[in-house]
């Protein structure tokens, strides 16, 4: 299959993204990295009938330190967030996270914030921003706003970015070792495919993914886990209220399931000072 | 048609054109350049036929469009064999890396990025890292044995210069050769 017509836009900077954004009103999107964009084009099932290129905006590629935060732009490629010892350290959820997404061709093109923005329930960057409390800033028309990503994703594929928005970034709290441990573990299939379940644990953040129609975060469980609790007890209270959709991958007491697994694994993980799988 | 002129080189050729801006990479590189050793495999950037090195770096061109290879450097299958074939392609033939061959072209390129950042992988890495290409005929086996076997002879004769690493661009647009009547492989 190939992909609808649709008119081209190249932006050089991100004020000239918004502005094509903005004059392409509900028929315009993002081409970032592309690596969820336009399979979804190659079948037809998004037929945007303009497209705002931002590879070609050299500014949005950054990973940078400040004021406590560790911020990186909309250009930038996954890779370099794998690559990225500032990473490593500020955030190193993300680090972990990062070799689950895909195989290194899709990340040496797909990017951070496509990701994020791109909202898969299933996906590992959205629970690991949402874990780490972080922001999203969107530019558009009326100016610059921060979103946080417990307010941003609101549905399968949906976000709280409205038409002529641009993320321009995803920033989380640097924790530069402090903060406790962390850990990602999920169940899929295949390697690099989208997870079954999954939970992201930083500190006392729990974030589940592959559950529910966004990523979720579990307050209860993280009150428990803050306690010092056991963690299949944390694990329990993190799923029972879940009723994930079934597929043909597995029906939802099995997604809980797995689920509950992730999460008891992750903890212990996190306990172990990270790293765990 | 909603045409973008584009400029870019492939495999140390400059080229510019007119492309159609949903024209997918892939299809530029067979359709326009009839460079046709880059296949079209899933289309939806999962199986790895279609790897083709964007700056040096691994890409599935059946999902990046056309357009964002302007301005850029893409290199493709057809870089390996320099009038002999490269170590890579040797260890393919003499392991039998290969069966319907349909995979190959993105099994080859993938492989040497892999050899590139670790020039004495073990097969477990092996294993690991060429998990991101399909091959739906030789259970991979063979197709790791072959990896092996070309990380030895690549690391025997020291090394291999990045394809196109010592060539400037050329500046004239060569003729495209005509295409041999039947010759063309069948389309997935």
């Amino acid at each position: 299959m190939k992909p609808a017509p649709f008119t081209y836009h190249r932006a050089t900077t991100a004020k000239e993204a918004v502005e094509m954004l903005a004059a392409a009103g509900d028929e315009g999107t993002v081409l970032a990295g592309g690596q969820s964009l336009v399979p979804l084009m190659n079948f037809r099932v998004a037929q945007p009938a303009h497209l705002v290129d931002i590879n070609y905006v050299d500014e949005l590629d950054y990973i940078r330190l400040d004021d406590g935060w560790l911020a990186i732009g909309a250009r930038t490629r996954q890779a370099a967030l794998e690559r990225s010892g500032d990473v490593a350290k500020a955030a190193p959820l993300l680090s972990e996270a990062i070799r689950s997404v895909a195989h290194p061709p899709v990340r040496h093109r797909g990017t951070v914030v496509g990701s994020v923005v791109h909202a898969d329930p299933a996906a590992e960057l959205p629970a690991c921003v949402l874990a780490l409390d972080g922001e999203l800033t969107l530019e558009g028309p009326n100016g610059e706003r921060r979103v946080p990503a417990r307010e941003f994703f609101t549905g399968p594929l949906m976000t709280a970015k409205q038409t002529g928005e641009l993320v321009t970034e995803v920033r989380v709290p640097a924790r530069n070792g402090e903060g406790g441990g962390h850990a990602l573990v999920e169940f899929s299939r295949r390697h690099a495919d989208f997870a079954v379940a999954g939970a992201a644990v930083s500190g006392d953040a729990i974030a589940l993914f592959g559950v529910a129609d966004t990523p979720v975060r579990a307050t209860d469980a993280e009150a428990r886990l803050a306690g010092g609790a056991d963690p299949a007890e944390i694990a329990a209270a993190a799923t029972d209220g879940l009723r994930p959709n079934g597929d043909v991958h597995g029906g939802s007491a099995y997604r809980r399931r797995v689920a509950r697994a992730c999460v008891e694994r992750a903890i212990r993980g996190a306990r172990n000072g990270g790293g765990a799988s | 048609m909603n045409a973008v002129r584009i400029a870019t080189t492939v495999n140390g050729v400059r080229y510019e054109r007119d492309v159609e801006a949903r024209m997918l990479l892939v299809d530029f590189l067979r359709e326009e350049l009839d460079l046709v050793g880059t296949h079209v495999g899933c289309e939806h950037g999962v199986c790895g036929t279609c790897t083709v090195l964007m700056n040096g770096e691994s890409i599935r061109s059946c999902i990046t469009f056309a357009v964002q290879a302007d301005g850029q450097e893409i290199t493709t299958v057809e870089s390996l064999a320099n009038g002999d074939m490269h170590p890579l392609q040797e260890a393919f033939w003499e392991q039998q890396g290969l069966q319907c061959g349909y995979c190959t072209p993105g099994m080859l390129l993938r492989a040497q990025e892999i050899l590139a950042a670790n020039p004495d992988p073990t097969r477990e890495q092996v294993k690991e890292e060429i998990s991101s290409n399909l091959c739906r005929c030789t259970g991979y086996a063979f197709i790791i044995d072959a990896v092996l076997d070309a990380a030895q002879r690549m690391r025997t004769i020291g090394g291999e210069p990045a394809p196109g690493a010592d060539q400037e661009p050329a500046t004239e647009v060569p003729e495209v050769p005509e295409r041999v009547p039947g010759g063309e492989e069948a389309r997935a």
